[in-house]
């Protein structure tokens, strides 16, 4: 995966993950133009599209757009649940995830990406090694709060 | 999940601010609603707040620090530039407080900064955590490289990375982490890292008990082999045991792992992935993989165990990677054939994004020769789906479909329906359309008035969307076929009546009825006036480079018919034309009545004469198709796949329409006034010299045609006539090729030779006794290799028979790119040897020499012939002479497959004839070997013995050299 971007339906970027090195002019150049292109979509049609060189892979929550930017070679559908079970973690984590969520936690939906994929591949799958992972940071860190 | 943001949404402004503010113990305030210029003012003044927070005297407690870096975090995510911070973020990482070091370092990753005393002090934060020992660090640590994954990270860790890798007492998660940072790290800066002991110890991650590791593991191994194939080959057969273990287990076994009922779809995928690496493994490894591919394909078939879409997008997200590792091996046509049904079931499924994959993925199963007819049964369904789907992307999807199952047996109702959906297609894809049915309607065309008809029907549909390499091919075929030069002349002079025409159809017709006008002049209907009038009443609609080109139509017609010469000079006379404001249609002009004036009826025959025929190139369009579709953006192999379409009625390039020798002093752009030479015709037709495809070369005598510029400098390699293989220096020049030379002997398009740094790629295509090969050279790493130097050489012996003509290529190959040569063929005899293929090239410093055998086998030259049961053995009883026999006796190198074997003989080229022989088990061919200078009939018959596993092959031909070479061929092959 090249990159992962989500963004509300008003187009506003709530998170960005790039995993390959891009100035910050060709993401914000990326991200307006896929924006754009994603939105332009109606509901019924494909998950899937091509793009520039790369395939793109959306899938829409409510009022969040997940999309993820993949190479020739790579499964769509696979990534496609990628997105599901980024979704599903984040859901655990906050107990009925919303946008307000990834907003004002941002740092912990970075985190749990990070437990979940790194460099753009898989990294755990299991959703319970995944939040267990950030719970015992989040342990540690009360642990520590509560000795301040 | 996120269903609820409707009730969320309506919170008030307040406790939107409110909830930041628990959140974080920030109080910035950002209110919905306020505009743009508000929040950005807002903004400003947070921003100087935290400045002099920075700046100010007090040293700032970690906990503040974490608050005002996570509002910069916070502030450049919403989309401002932040220019500092960077060095109060480094400071949290040497926190011991968990939460600082992390903002600290999620504050790093996204705002990764270049300035080298920063990374000094980030590189000393990471050494400190990575040998803590506390996994959590350590996976802080981890991550933080990963997300950067800079040169600067590379030369400090991409050494030991690998060592926490594999180290015994590694946690599983640290040891997850470790391999895809490894991997991030490998992929910027692959020369950094080194490969050694950890290898190994690496590919037997895949038999770890914890499946996150081998799911990590997998993907650094996956790119690792893509590079090193010989060092990862192990792999192979390990993955093979996992996906078995995995395909095989109950839906439960693997607990958090399975995922909607799919055991391990992700790991499943990735496996399926590393085994596209290499090609099909040896028998015993194969039968247990064949198994579980037929076991993913088996699991298809069964009711879902779910309703929900995961489960569905799970267990068909490892069904189509299966698929495109059957197809990826291309040698099991029951598999093969097996996927394509598939697929065939997706075509209709509801699920728009499975009818899109489907076809996604159907386009490469055409290009298989096992898979092609089966793919060509779908043809209604995509037809349909060209009509019906709602989304654009699953009907360009459709059209590539489309164009890569047409033969010569579906070519006139698939270039009809394109045409057809050409009328509504979305101005998107009009042009990529218009590119295929010109190169389909080209290829396939038997009968050229249809070729004629399909493109001035291309140009009434979509004139806007028709490139200049479009109608400059129409008008090069047309003048290469006289046989097709009346019926063109006739349908442009018809189609030239409509009230509005597009412009290009003017230029079509004014270049066609000015070289052959003559040939439908007699009908009265279209007489010299008549058709001199049709075409002037364009020209005041058009733009200057047709009216340029029209000028050059009615000096043309003089010549033709100088009963209308008095009316031509009229209008070259009248003040428009000679006065005209543009100094070209003004120069034609004077240039032209001029011409047409003094030069006597003989001397305006010469300068005026018909075209010559074009010489046959690579065609323009399909160069241009190519180049949409970008470059270099796919795999070779696939590349090879798609492109393996391409035509054999090669082209003149656009510039090279030239129609007449007429001296025009003027630096003029368009077309017809290009020749700037003497008044006589200077481009003699190719024909008269010999072979077409010979002249287009000059330096054709020599048969070591060096193929890039610069490339006779260096290296003088010994002995090149030879055909044994040149080796001077200590590159892999060694060639298990002849293994691979004989895969070619089949079929015509694959991987030829691959290392570590070089991949070749082969396309050919044979007609007759011409053929060409496309060649690719695909560089594998990220160094550029220079002095890049293909050569082709043929043998003392074997030059005479075989005339090949090559392009020269760029010398300089940059990394991870592509480049292409064309190598054009002509056989004059029948011939013995391969010739041979030498690279050489510099990469990082040391120089690389290489040969391979190239697969230019006789038996391209086939041409296969249909008979009768009673033809057959009447001529195998004409060719009874001792000498036009030849057989042999082996034993069969590979599964004996009756369906296999009939696939290689008509791969081999010639006819399969069934119901021929009495002995039904046996296989006999027959085909005609076409030379320049003779043609060789030839006959063979294959008997196998199950028993013994043995063949018995007899070739029969009227030539002793030719039944001895293709018997040699043949064998090898069972």
């Amino acid at each position: 995966m090249q990159f992962m971007l989500l963004f509300s339906r008003q187009g506003k970027l709530r998170l960005q993950k790039w995993y390959v090195p891009l100035s910050d002019k060709e993401k914000k150049k990326i991200t307006r133009e896929l924006v754009q292109t994603v939105l332009a979509r109606k509901p019924k049609m494909c998950s899937f599209l091509e793009w520039r060189d790369l395939k793109i892979v959306y899938k829409r929550y409510a009022s969040l757009y997940f999309c993820c930017a993949i190479e020739d070679q790579d499964n769509e559908l696979i990534t496609l649940e990628i997105i599901h079970r980024y979704v599903e973690l984040l859901d655990k984590y906050f107990g009925s995830v919303c946008e307000l969520d990834i907003i004002f936690n941002f740092e912990k939906a970075y985190f749990i990406l990070d437990e979940f994929l790194l460099g753009g591949e898989v990294q755990e799958t299991s959703k319970k090694n995944v939040l267990k992972a950030i719970e015992q940071a989040d342990l540690l860190q009360e642990k520590l709060d509560s000795l301040l | 999940m996120l269903t609820t943001i409707k009730q969320k949404a309506c919170y008030s402004a307040a406790l939107y601010c409110l909830t930041f503010l628990n959140k974080t113990g920030a109080t910035l305030t950002f209110c919905k609603g306020k505009s743009k210029e508000a929040e950005i003012k807002r903004i400003n003044k947070e921003l100087a707040n935290i400045r002099s927070k920075f700046k100010g005297d007090k040293a700032l407690d970690g906990y503040s620090k974490k608050k005002y870096v996570c509002k910069l975090l916070f502030i450049f995510l919403l989309g401002h530039d932040i220019d500092f911070g960077h060095m109060e973020a480094v400071n949290l990482l040497s926190s011991n407080r968990y939460t600082e070091k992390q903002i600290g370092y999620l504050f790093i990753s996204v705002l990764v900064n270049s300035n080298s005393e920063l990374i000094r002090l980030i590189n000393n934060a990471i050494k400190n955590d990575l040998a803590s020992r506390n996994p959590t660090f350590m996976g802080l640590a981890l991550h933080c490289i990963a997300n950067v994954g800079s040169r600067e990270m590379a030369e400090a860790f991409a050494g030991e990375i690998p060592k926490i890798l594999v180290a015994g007492d590694t946690m599983d998660s640290v040891k997850q982490s470790a391999a895809l940072c490894l991997l991030r790290l490998y992929r910027t800066s692959p020369d950094l890292v080194p490969m050694g002991d950890w290898t190994s110890r690496v590919v037997h991650l895949l038999n770890d008990q914890h499946l996150g590791v081998v799911t990590a593991a997998t993907s650094l191994i996956t790119t690792l082999a893509q590079k090193n194939p010989e060092e990862f080959k192990t792999s192979v057969s390990l993955a093979v045991s996992r996906l078995s273990r995995i395909v095989t287990s109950a839906s439960t076994d693997l607990q958090d792992y399975t995922y909607y009922f799919v055991p391990a779809p992700w790991l499943s995928v990735k496996l399926l992935r590393l085994l596209q690496c290499y090609p099909p493994p040896d028998p015993a490894v194969r039968g247990r993989l064949t198994e579980c591919l037929e076991t993913i394909l088996n699991k298809a078939q069964e009711p879902p165990k779910s309703k929900k879409v995961q489960h569905s997008n799970a267990k068909n997200a490892v069904l189509f990677e299966a698929i495109s590792l059957i197809i990826h091996h291309d040698s099991e046509p029951n598999l093969l054939v097996r996927a394509c049904n598939q697929l065939g079931q997706f075509l209709q499924h509801r699920e728009t994004n499975l009818r899109y994959l489907a076809l996604e993925s159907m386009c490469t199963l055409a290009s298989s020769e096992f898979s092609h007819e089966a793919v060509k049964t779908h043809i209604e369904t995509v037809i349909n789906a060209l009509k019906t789907e709602r989304d654009v992307s699953v009907r360009q999807r459709a059209v590539d479909l489309l164009y890569a199952m047409c033969d010569r047996s579906n070519a006139q109702q698939i270039v009809a329906e394109m045409l057809n959906y050409l009328e509504t297609a979305d101005y998107s894809i009009r042009e990529e359309i218009v590119l295929k049915v010109a190169i389909l309607a080209e290829k396939y065309a038997v009968d050229y008035t249809w070729y004629v008809d399909t493109i001035l029907n291309l140009i009434r549909i979509a004139g806007d969307y028709v490139s200049e390499e479009v109608w400059y091919r129409v008008i090069q075929i047309v003048i290469n076929r006289d046989d097709v030069q009346g019926y063109a002349a006739k349908t442009v002079f018809e189609a030239l009546q409509a009230p509005a025409c597009h412009e290009n159809l003017v230029k079509v017709g004014g270049y066609i009825l000015g070289e052959f006008g003559n040939l439908i002049a007699g009908d009265p209907r279209s007489s010299p006036l008549i058709q001199f009038n049709l075409l002037h009443s364009k020209f005041h609609l058009c733009s200057v480079p047709t009216r340029a080109l029209l000028l050059s139509t009615y000096i043309k017609f003089v010549n033709l018919f100088p009963e209308i010469k008095t009316t031509i000079q009229d209008v070259l006379r009248s003040d428009s034309q000679l006065k005209n404001a543009d100094v070209e249609l003004q120069q034609r002009a004077v240039e032209y009545l001029r011409l047409s004036t003094i030069a006597s009826t003989d001397i305006l025959a010469t300068v005026l004469e018909e075209m010559p025929p074009f010489p046959e190139r690579e065609s323009s369009i399909l160069a241009k198709l190519k180049k949409k579709k970008g470059p270099g953006t796919v795999t070779d192999l696939e590349e090879i796949k798609k492109e393996r379409s391409s035509d054999m009625n090669g082209s003149a390039e656009p510039a090279s329409v030239n129609a007449s020798a007429v001296s025009t002093p003027s630096p003029s752009a368009d077309l017809l006034g290009l020749g700037a030479a003497p008044l006589t015709n200077s481009a003699p037709p190719p024909s008269s010299s010999g072979s077409l495809l010979v002249d287009v070369f000059s330096d054709s005598a020599s048969a070591v045609a060096p193929l890039a510029p610069g490339s006779d400098d260096n290296f003088a390699s010994p002995d090149l006539a030879s055909s044994e293989v040149v080796s001077e220096e200590p590159a892999d020049t060694v060639h298990d090729a002849d293994e691979l030379f004989h895969k070619f002997v089949c079929k015509n398009n694959g991987v030829l030779f691959e290392n570590q740094l070089l991949q070749i790629g082969l396309k050919s295509e044979f007609r007759q006794n011409l053929g060409r090969m496309f060649i690719f050279y695909g560089n594998k790493t990220s160094t550029q290799f220079l002095n890049f130097t293909p050569t082709v050489i043929c043998s003392d012996d074997l030059q005479p028979s075989l005339n090949l003509q090559t392009k020269p290529v760029d010398p300089t190959v940059d990394g991870g790119a592509q480049v292409q040569q064309v190598v054009n063929i002509e056989c004059v005899s029948d011939f013995m040897e391969a010739p041979i293929l030498n690279i050489q090239f510099r990469y990082g410093g040391t120089f690389q020499n290489l040969s391979v055998k190239l697969p230019i086998t006789l038996n391209k030259f086939f041409q296969p012939t249909e008979m009768s049961s009673q033809d057959f053995f009447q001529r195998w009883k004409q060719l009874s002479n001792p000498k036009q026999e030849v057989q042999n006796i082996f034993k069969a190198k590979h599964p004996m497959d009756a369906e296999i074997t009939k696939a290689k003989i008509i791969g081999f080229g010639s006819a399969l004839l069934e119901e021929v022989d009495p002995n039904p088990a046996n296989f006999v061919g027959a085909g005609i070997i076409h030379t320049k200078t003779t043609q060789i009939g030839c006959l063979l018959r294959l008997e196998p013995n199950l028993q013994a596993q043995m063949y018995r092959l007899t070739l029969r031909t009227s030539k002793e050299a030719v039944s001895q070479r293709l018997c040699e061929l043949l064998s090898e092959q069972f």
